[in-house]
């Protein structure tokens, strides 16, 4: 059986939070400047050309995008033949966003939900485990942070409310989000399954290629639809007015049950960070 | 080209009443941040008439919490948090000589209303853009708090940061003239 250290695990997870909070992937690099080339309002242009300024300074001045890094959290796909030797895994996972939020000079901003004491080391983390076939593990780091979580919302809708239903809370979620999330968004959703896996899912459609539709091309038609309302709304780039306030929206769908319709939306910003690794 | 037009902190009263929602500003001077918990305390201060550990007079706060500065540079990313999280707070910091604030996001009717009676205006500054603020930011002194980390109260000095007027003394609303001009529902 595969054997993998918590060291090399501590290692991978510092090495992911600070390439996280320092680079945006070229996916959603590639839809800001789309943006730009398609954004009607001149405050909106100004916006966005001030968005792709900050991406080239932070990578100059070696700085994190946006100085909110998050409350990390982690993804863990264990394949069920490796062996995790050394120690802890979960605390390793948590001794890696110490010593990245640390080293990598990023702003910790986890604290006590009732004393609201910092605990001064960005930890815990959230992580999230899935069990997959094989002997490998990946590892993805996603810095999330607030601005746009506080922004997030889950409903469980009636069977009788339908696809109509889902568009319509979509969309009032992004217009009660309004400028407060630094759009241009990306909105993941979870439709189905339990209240936890609808969170879950939308949580999870955000590490996907942004701008990458689900394989169902049902599902694809939706997430393409909810886009264009989005962008109908006028909210645009800080709020402030636009025709690009959401620069993808990622859709999952799980099976529910005959008597219920859980949706979750979970807005992201436009720094929509994640990086990976595979051991 | 239009001209830079510049805004200097703390607040010249001219300056701020020619300031109109939709003009771009350049920003100058020493500001203050503070953050959901640093107005907490200011706020609690206030109500038990206690002395405040800044002044109030003419400032400008700008909501953020910067991270901290790797060797070599005075800061780290300082971009500006939601401001609608400190709404309940502002009409209190405004009754006691507050001027300007810089966030990102809209303001609720209730801290708009008391900014058209105290003649104060809210600037937005690009919600993300931490990294290009930073290099606008040529100074910073811890002042008060600091046992809150990155939400104690700094003291900047700030060259050309730009901004976007918001919602100027008078009210103007940039959050719903800008939305409804593009909407197409």
């Amino acid at each position: 059986m595969k054997e993998i250290h918590v060291s090399k695990i501590i290692d991978t997870i510092a090495r992911l939070c600070i390439e996280a909070c320092y680079n945006v992937g070229d996916d959603v690099k590639a839809l800001l400047e789309k943006a730009r080339q398609h954004e009607a309002s001149p405050h909106g242009k100004n916006i966005l050309d001030q968005l792709l300024e900050n991406l080239r300074i932070a990578h100059e001045l070696k700085l994190p995008i946006c100085q909110d890094t998050g409350m990390a959290v982690v993804f863990l796909e264990i394949g069920q033949d490796v062996h995790i030797v050394g120690g802890d895994l979960y605390e390793a996972v948590h001794e890696g966003v110490r010593r990245g939020y640390t080293e990598g000079y990023l702003r910790k901003s986890v604290l006590s939900p009732i004393t609201r004491i910092n605990t001064g080391d960005n930890t815990p983390a959230v992580i999230h485990t899935e069990m997959v076939p094989g002997d490998k593990v990946k590892i993805t780091v996603a810095p999330k942070g607030f601005g746009s979580e506080n922004m997030s919302q889950l409903k469980m809708l009636k069977p009788s409310d339908g696809l109509e239903g889902i568009k319509e809370f979509i969309l009032q979620t992004v217009i009660d989000a309004g400028g407060n999330p630094c759009p241009p968004i990306i909105v993941g959703v979870g439709i189905g399954g339990t209240m936890e896996k609808a969170a879950y899912m939308a949580k999870k459609a955000l590490l996907r290629p942004a701008g990458q539709h689900n394989p169902d091309p049902l599902v694809a038609q939706l997430e393409e639809e909810m886009l264009q309302a989005i962008n109908n709304t006028g909210i645009g780039p800080q709020g402030l007015g636009g025709t690009v306030t959401a620069l993808a929206v990622h859709i999952e769908t799980y099976p529910t049950h005959i008597a219920g319709l859980p949706v979750a939306v979970n807005i992201q910003c436009h720094a929509a960070r994640h990086s990976e690794a595979l051991l | 080209m239009e001209t830079k037009k510049i805004f200097h902190a703390p607040v010249i009263h001219e300056e701020l009443n020619s300031l109109k929602a939709g003009d771009t500003i350049y920003l100058r001077g020493s500001i203050i941040t503070a953050r959901d918990a640093a107005h907490k305390r200011i706020y609690q201060l206030l109500q038990e008439g206690k002395p405040l550990p800044i002044e109030l007079k003419d400032q400008v706060i700008y909501y953020a919490g910067p991270c901290p500065a790797r060797p070599g540079l005075i800061i780290g990313s300082c971009g500006p948090t939601t401001s609608s999280r400190m709404d309940v707070y502002t009409p209190l910091l405004l009754e006691h000589g507050l001027k300007a604030m810089i966030g990102k996001g809209p303001r609720s009717a209730q801290v708009i209303e008391s900014m058209i009676k105290h003649g104060a205006v809210y600037l937005a500054a690009v919600g993300g853009a931490g990294a290009l603020i930073a290099s606008c930011i040529k100074k910073v002194e811890a002042v008060a708090f600091e046992d809150l980390g990155p939400e104690a109260i700094y003291r900047m000095e700030v060259e050309d940061m730009p901004l976007l007027v918001a919602i100027d003394a008078r009210g103007n609303n940039l959050y719903e003239i800008g939305p409804r001009q593009f909407a197409r529902i």
